[in-house]
């Protein structure tokens, strides 16, 4: 098979997965969130709710699509786009199984596949910063605004937490690390490290409690009060995809990506890893439906006060002791 | 600093957490309201109804009580004289016209605390909701229940009310009969009724 056919059809099919679970993670945090506020959740279109995101997507794609008249067009229409391609393109390189015999999962087996991820990622925030900008209207300014300023403080924390498992692993690509968790899982050795990574990859995809980007009860709906209709889609699809982004990586640099856990091999390692990152979407929605959202203030003093310092000193502990017994 | 000491204890999160997980496995509250309907207690301020009496005819003498005591001005009635030949209420006098704007209406009750014959009468039901204005006003050939409805009572005796004084007419056409549940829902249509709702009605019997 040719090398763009193999590209193509994986492509396809990736994108075809991503939109899927983005929709039904949606439904899924709906349902969520409406139990643990004791409510039923959507349940009206289709059995259980099930048939909630076509009538979402069809909502959506009816609805008109605004532009304020203060609005730079140009960057206003592209914002949406380029949270969206940044937030599918990461799957180009996550591994969902093993690979074997040459063939892989993901589309691109890169060997720097963390710093690429890492890379892709803050670049996600460019749509939501010129989304806000170019919207031309105060509410969205201040959510891309305090969108950056949040971005700067916990991606730092973010990619420190990143460096302890890169020490252990030894290597940058994604399914070396993987590979060197089949004894035990990243979590046991960096439990700090990924307690810092789980709470920076909410600050990250700005989720509640962090998600003061949207923050609707000060900043009506942050960076995107002016957009509508599919454009808005377009920035509510980029949330849940980057959430399960984070949810994957979460599951290959902490979790021990596809390795069955106990030894339990019958489960194939895809289904593990789906399980791992079902998981890590179902601990974001709990946390949404738990916590208040944090104060600015305290949000930009806990990044830089408390997450930094205890990402700096876990990477210093784990090089020394590599550097002792490895 | 109390706030900071709790921002970074994360016992206090991981309590939250598990309150809200708790959560999600109690008995939810919600009736999927479409296909299931709440019953009201039979003393609910709903739309109005004009009885009858069990002989067919009409129990609005035309007095114009109620469009006076209205509080909401949302009561027309234009009374007429009884015809030898056509006779609709047992006294003299009978309604001719009797319309409620819907939407005037504040379902206080006073209507039918001033009616001396128990002619109007407030039901449970509550789903009136339609697309034009004019189809809030109810003529009597909305309010009036059908010659062929059921057995009600009158509204005093309905439980927990004030038992009725002496000389109303025990046996009252009604819409809203007890038998069969004071229903949320038009008559005609499928009673579905809840438990609970239900269990309001029976109540006060055993009490007694």
């Amino acid at each position: 098979m040719p090398l763009w056919l193999e590209v193509l059809i994986k492509s396809v099919i990736l994108l075809f997965v991503v939109v899927t679970s983005f929709a039904y993670a949606m439904l899924a945090e709906r349902k969520i969130l409406g139990w643990m506020q004791l409510r039923p959740g959507p349940n009206r279109v289709g059995p259980w709710g099930l048939l909630q995101p076509a009538a979402d997507a069809a909502k959506l794609m009816l609805k008109e699509d605004l532009t304020p008249e203060t609005a730079d067009p140009l960057l206003y229409k592209l914002a949406p786009f380029i949270s969206l391609l940044t937030a599918f393109s990461v799957y180009a390189i996550i591994p969902f199984g093993a690979s074997a015999s040459g063939q892989t999962w993901a589309i691109g087996n890169v060997n720097a596949g963390i710093l690429l991820i890492l890379a892709i990622g803050s670049l996600g925030v460019y749509g939501i910063c010129l989304g806000g900008w170019a919207s031309g209207s105060k509410y969205p300014l201040l959510g891309s605004v305090r969108s950056t300023a949040q971005m700067i403080s916990y991606e730092l924390a973010m990619s420190l937490s990143f460096v302890g498992v890169l020490i252990l692993a030894g290597t940058t690509s994604l399914d070396g690390i993987v590979n060197a968790q089949a004894r035990w899982w990243f979590v046991l050795p960096q439990f700090v490290g990924c307690i810092i990574y789980v709470i920076t990859a909410v600050a990250e995809t700005n989720r509640a409690p962090f998600d003061l980007v949207e923050a609707e009860t000060e900043l009506v709906a942050g960076f995107h009060t002016e957009y509508s209709g599919l454009r808005f889609g377009l920035f509510f699809i980029a949330e849940y995809v980057n959430m399960l982004t984070v949810s994957c990586i979460a599951t290959l640099l902490f979790f021990g990506g596809w390795n069955a856990p106990l030894h339990l091999t019958f489960i194939p390692g895809v289904a593990w890893f789906v399980i791992k990152v079902a998981c890590f979407m179902f601990f974001y929605m709990w946390l949404r439906a738990t916590l208040p959202r944090l104060r600015y203030d305290r949000l930009m003093a806990f990044g830089w006060k408390v997450l930094l310092p205890l990402a700096t000193l876990n990477l210093v502990v784990t090089a020394i002791v590599v550097a002792y017994t490895g | 600093m109390a706030s900071r000491k709790h921002l970074y204890n994360p016992g206090a999160i991981l309590k939250g957490l598990s309150i809200t997980f708790g959560f999600m496995f109690r008995k939810r509250p919600t009736i999927p309201y479409p296909s299931r309907k709440k019953q009201h207690s039979p003393r609910f301020h709903g739309l109005h109804e004009l009885r009858r009496y069990a002989d067919g005819k009409e129990r609005c003498i035309g007095c114009e009580l109620c469009s006076s005591v209205c509080p909401a001005n949302a009561i027309t009635v234009i009374g007429a004289e009884n015809s030898p030949d056509d006779r609709r209420s047992p006294g003299e006098r009978y309604a001719a016209r009797y319309e409620i704007d819907e939407l005037r209406c504040i379902f206080c009750g006073m209507c039918e605390e001033a009616c001396p014959t128990d002619a109007i009468v407030l039901t449970p039901r509550f789903e009136m909701a339609d697309y034009r204005r004019g189809s809030f006003i109810y003529d009597k050939d909305r309010l009036l229940v059908p010659p062929d409805a059921g057995v009600g009572m009158p509204p005093d005796d309905r439980p927990g009310g004030i038992p009725g004084d002496l000389g109303r007419v025990a046996e009252i056409k009604s819409t809203t009969d007890v038998d069969s549940g004071y229903s949320a829902t038009w008559r005609g249509e499928i009673l579905k009724t809840q438990h609970e709702g239900l269990a309001i009605l029976k109540k006060p019997e055993a009490e007694k």
